[in-house]
């Protein structure tokens, strides 16, 4: 751990103007994964502006219908609140899989969206890390690799992005509402996030000092519809070794629309846009859903420890997807 | 009057230092606000072999706050008793404690190179990470199957011999019609008690010191850190009150005990050193990882004609650890023939030590599994086959037990369980929600130990009596216990004993360890409270004043603190009419208590079964609990509530080892990887079921004089294999590489 000075900031402008030019400063939200890689020396803000005291914790139904969450909101509260029980159960079921009771009620929408991998050896500053300090090696390509990805890898990172409550909002289609040096950005989740390629340390688009305000949930009529399904290796607080997050549209015993995401597999939270496709206009059942896993899976690339994640990614959208299909919409 | 009244062994007792636990007040060893201390912290190697080429520690020296770097390059000599030798007879592991930087050599990644002092504890963490270590690598040997062609024989298992063979194997085989032979293996595995390792260490002097630490043996650590340190013993004070859980990682002195002691003298102030989460796993201690051979061989009734259990574990290259997994399999069936062996593999590793039930646990996950196989082989109820070759006297020596119920544990657990609805064939069962049903069962069984152990009791001027010796609790309820033996022995309520623990300066006993606590101490502790009695109502009998002058002992007994005339009860006088009467200012007793020659007349033992139920998802492979009923004969039990609570929580323990404990090192460098208790999987609430726990009733008269077995161990034998077999019934998939996780049987 080094040492560091502590700030609070009391609104917007304070927060962004004691961030910008400031290359040591960093937001604290729930410090949750923060203080974690402080105290491992990965992280080595010299500067923490808590930003805790900024007023998003609300949530807040959008015109036309959709949802609006503060960057403040905290996983609990968003796990709990009935707008997202009834509209949105996959982002709250998803919530729920996460972490423990204890850190829920800590960890907030805009920490979420950054958390960092769990990757090993990233998170110990003696072995080599491609993430956390380029061009140095990834030490677990060749080491020991169960838990990481197999899906959007580049020969540089395997390492997973290990929410499960970006996987349900991937899902969604949700926006992340940022405010930066440059004003207001609307960014769609699926480009918010990037896959390592030459560049593992680059995670998503986020300028320096750019602060989440919001995620914005659009109306979506059939994600009542949705479920999350999540695998560990124990019952409770474990990451995910796979999960899926879907929602489906059927009619009259037919797929209209379908969203699929996965976690605990991919770089990124991982939307199956070709599996989706391989659901819609299928006969809802056992056939469509195997189809569509096959598709989500493809060009799939395994480690020595991790070969198991294909099939049992497959098996767990299935899963999801019969549960979701047996809701009533 | 020999005898006591069982007023209070035996009763749900509630813990009595559960209110200063929730309350905050029980003092553990990183605890103790001692005035001007200063903070430690390790510096730790990151290489597996080799050795520290060159430390820079000028950013840390310059850094806020810090008193001290000590290094391989600058730390003080220790003087070191030269009459001891590391390892040598007590086959305890020594780590390098005579050699905390007194070298610049690596055996294992994580071990400590370093030490800074500081103001803070958050200046030292800082500073720490300043250092600049350069090493001169060499290559370690960290693959135990690459290195199993070097393996080598020890001298001894843990105390019990290295090798054992009896009758003849071939022909044994040959009257056999069904043989199982397989190999399991098992993965290191870490403690990880809540409570991480600490010492705070405080001089008096030059040639006084006082440690505070967190540890299952306050002698052991005055007697190494006297020799370390070449003082009188009785220079040497080590305080332990409280403990958060030590599950043998804490019976042994690990380097980080004398380098704080190391670091006080050299401050000229008190240090507190404690260990990070990370930092346990290396330095303090492991389940080594275990590879072994078993075979079975039987005839068609299911006669046990010939067996053998041939094992590996590793250790370090600089010291020596058994896993003794084969012992048990020579004393749980019949077995004309067979043969067990044990040889270790020496890595670039920590040293191993004792893990609840070292050896029991895993052995019994070898053999118990090996039954079941052979059940299925043979087309034999698994209990049957046990009933079958159930042993009446200790297999392998011949004696006979000083008291066994196994078969009655059988009985019942297999009773309350539900055994009689298991249908055999795996996969043929199913729960109503789809999910695969199985049901497994196995044997658990642990050893009874004592040893040497002495406690004083004191009868006070107001009626209340004081009880000491130097022993440690866990958490186990060792406070509890020692207070009820107490109190039944001087004839006195509880409310009216105090009983104190943890500090050498107390009644010398043995280290908290092979679930002996109850047997040894508990033994010095009734027996120094019966001392006190006895001359209590010896001076009563002397003294004219007395209402009982001239009475015979006899006739006498003593209840609530009142010694009166057992055909007469309301003739008599309190203990504190006596002392006021005597004008004494305490009567007192202090006793050593022994093992006699029990264990060469008979074989001493703890036995229990124990049965599973598991739902399994087919699809998923997600493996969960649905009920464990365990049955267990293990003597006198001192005290309902927190004897079940110590079976529920070797239980627990088991469930972690069957399904998911696994520390994993590096294939490359040796380090784990896995060093948090984030993605270290223990289990949580949601992965216990409803666990049943009964003690058939077990009166054994012999073992010692509480009669009682110890009950720390035995709940983790047995049911991690019930755990792969309920798993095997339910879903036809053999594990046998622990944990068993999901990806084994999708
Ligand atoms: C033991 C453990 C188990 C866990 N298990 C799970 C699990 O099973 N599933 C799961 O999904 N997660 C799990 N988590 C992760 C947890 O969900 C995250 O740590 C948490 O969501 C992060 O939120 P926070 O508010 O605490 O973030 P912080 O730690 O405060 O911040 C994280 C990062 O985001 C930045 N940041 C925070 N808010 C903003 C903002 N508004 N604008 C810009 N930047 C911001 C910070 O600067 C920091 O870099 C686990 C965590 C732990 C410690
Ligand atoms: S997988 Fe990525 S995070 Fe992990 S060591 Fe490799 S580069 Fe670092």
């Amino acid at each position: 751990m080094h040492p560091f000075s502590y700030r609070q900031a009391s609104d917007e402008q304070s927060a962004l103007s004691g961030v910008s030019g400031q290359p040591g400063a960093a937001y604290l939200a729930g410090g949750t994964t923060l203080i974690d890689l402080m105290k491992l020396d990965v992280q080595k803000p010299s500067q923490l502006i808590d930003i805790t005291p900024l007023p998003w914790t609300k949530i807040t139904e959008l015109p036309g219908g959709g949802v609006s969450i503060g960057a403040m909101v905290r996983n609990s509260d968003l796990a709990h609140s009935e707008i997202i029980m009834t509209r949105y159960p996959v982002l709250s079921e998803a919530l729920l899989s996460g972490a423990s009771p204890q850190l829920r009620k800590m960890a907030t929408t805009g920490g979420n969206l950054l958390q960092r991998t769990r990757c090993y050896y990233f998170r110990d500053i003696t072995t080599p890390c491609n993430k956390r300090e380029p061009g140095s090696g990834c030490s677990a390509m060749d080491g020991y690799n169960r838990i990481h990805a197999i899906l959007g890898t580049s020969k540089h990172c395997i390492a997973t992005h290990p929410s499960d409550m970006c996987v349900a909002l991937t899902a969604l289609d949700a926006t992340i509402v940022t405010r930066g040096a440059k004003g207001e950005r609307r960014i769609p989740i699926n480009e918010f996030y990037f896959t390592p390629g030459d560049h593992p340390e680059r995670e998503n688009v986020l300028e320096p000092g750019e602060l989440i305000t919001a995620v914005e949930l659009p109306a979506m009529p059939f994600t009542g519809r949705s479920h999350y399904r999540k695998v560990r290796d124990r019952a409770s607080y474990a990451f995910a070794l796979s999960s899926a997050a879907v929602a489906l549209d059927i009619q009259g015993g037919v797929i209209k629309d379908a969203r699929i995401a996965m976690g605990g597999v991919g770089t990124k939270p991982w939307r199956a846009l070709d599996a989706e496709k391989a659901l819609i206009g299928k006969t809802a059942g056992p056939d469509a859903y195997k189809a569509a896993a096959e598709a989500a899976l493809h060009g799939a690339k395994t480690h020595k420890d991790n070969a198991f994640k294909v099939e049992l990614a497959k098996r767990t959208v299935i899963r999801a997807l019969t549960m979701a299909a047996q809701k009533t919409a | 009057m020999n005898e006591t009244m069982d007023a209070a062994v035996g009763k749900p007792m509630d813990r009595v230092d559960g209110r200063l636990k929730v309350t905050g007040g029980a003092k553990y060893a990183a605890e103790f606000p001692l005035p001007n201390l200063a903070h430690a912290v390790m510096i730790t190697s990151t290489i597996a072999k080799g050795r520290v080429a060159k430390m820079d520690t000028s950013a840390a020296d310059a850094a806020p706050g810090v008193i001290k770097v000590l290094t391989p390059m600058n730390a003080p000599r220790l003087p070191n008793d030269p009459s001891y030798s590391p390892g040598g007879a007590s086959g305890r592991p020594q780590d390098r404690k005579l050699s905390v930087l007194q070298n610049s050599a690596v055996y294992y990644n994580n071990e400590p190179i370093g030490l800074v002092i500081a103001e803070t504890l958050e200046q030292a963490m800082h500073a720490a990470a300043l250092v600049q270590v350069e090493y001169k690598e060499e290559k370690p040997a960290l693959n135990m199957g690459r290195e199993k062609k070097n393996a080598y024989k020890p001298k001894a298992a843990n105390q019990e011999p290295t090798d054992t063979h009896r009758g003849d194997i071939t022909s044994g085989q040959r009257d056999a019609s069904r043989r199982v032979e397989q190999t399991y293996t098992t993965p290191m595995e870490n403690h990880n008690p809540m409570e991480p390792h600490a010492t705070t260490a405080v001089w008096d002097g030059d040639d006084r010191l006082t440690v505070y630490d967190a540890t299952q043996g306050v002698f052991g650590v005055q007697n190494v850190l006297s020799r370390i340190f070449a003082l009188p013993k009785s220079n040497v004070r080590c305080v332990s009150y409280f403990v958060g859980g030590g599950f043998g990682c804490k019976g042994s002195v690990w380097s980080h005990i004398p380098l704080a002691a190391m670091a006080a003298k050299s401050v000229g102030r008190p240090v507190k050193l404690s260990l990070t989460r990370a930092q346990m796993f290396g330095m303090v201690g492991y389940r080594p990882q275990t590879e072994q051979d078993l075979m079975v061989a039987a005839k068609s009734d299911g006669a046990i004609t010939a067996s053998s259990h041939a094992s590996w574990s590793n250790t370090s290259t600089f010291d020596e650890f058994v896993e003794p997994t084969a012992a048990v399999t020579r004393i749980l069936y019949e077995s004309p023939a067979q043969e067990t062996s044990h040889r270790l593999v020496r890595l670039n590793y920590g040293t191993p030590t004792f893990m609840r039930a070292p050896g029991e646990s895993p052995g019994t996950f070898a053999i118990e599994t090996a039954m079941d196989e052979l059940a299925y082989s043979l087309k034999m109820d698994p209990v049957q086959l046990r009933l079958r070759n159930y042993a009446e006297v200790d297999p392998e020596s011949k004696k006979p037990w000083s008291s066994k119920s196994l078969r009655e544990c059988y009985k019942v657990g297999a009773e309350k369980f539900g055994w009689d609805k298991r249908t055999p064939a795996p996969r043929s069962m199913t729960a109503p929600d789809g999910r695969l049903l199985g049901m497994g069962m196995a044997s658990a069984t642990y050893p009874v130990r004592r040893s040497a152990a002495s406690a004083l009791a004191r009868l006070l001027p107001d009626g209340t009596a004081y009880v000491q010796a130097g022993t440690q609790d866990l958490g186990t309820g060792t406070y509890t216990i020692m207070t009820q033996i107490a109190a039944d022995a001087l004839g006195l309520p509880v409310e009216r004993v105090r009983f104190e623990l943890g500090d050498t300066e107390m009644p010398e006993t043995p280290v908290s360890g092979g679930s002996q606590t109850a047997a040894s101490t508990g033994s010095a502790v009734k027996q120094a409270g019966l001392a006190a009695r006895d001359q209590a109502v010896q001076i009563a009998l002397a003294d004219p004043s007395s209402p009982l002058h001239g009475m015979s002992a006899a006739d006498l007994d003593v209840k609530n603190g009142m010694i009166f005339v057992k055909a007469q009860p309301d003739k008599g006088e309190t203990y504190a009419e006596l002392i006021a009467r005597q004008k004494l200012p305490k009567i007192e007793a202090k006793i050593q208590s022994k093992p006699g020659e029990e264990k060469n007349q008979y074989a001493l033992h703890s036995f229990g079964a124990v049965f599973v139920e598991v739902l399994v998802d087919p699809d998923l492979g997600e493996i969960r609990l649905n009920r464990i009923v365990g049955a267990y004969g293990a003597g006198r039990i001192l005290n309902a509530k927190t004897g079940r609570s110590q079976l529920i929580g070797g239980v627990v323990y088991g469930v972690g080892m069957a399904m998911m404990e696994h520390t994993i090192p590096d294939p490359r460098t040796g380090r784990i990887v896995n060093r948090d208790l984030g993605e270290y999987h223990v289990p949580v609430n949601a992965d216990i079921p409803d666990i049943d726990i009964t003690f058939v009733d077990e009166v054994d008269t012999i073992i010692n004089p509480v009669g009682a077995k110890g009950i720390g161990e035995i709940g983790i034998t047995g049911v991690v294999a019930a755990i792969g077999n309920a798993v095997y019934h339910a879903t036809g998939v053999r594990v046998r590489d622990l944990p068993i996780t999901l990806d084994k049987i999708i």
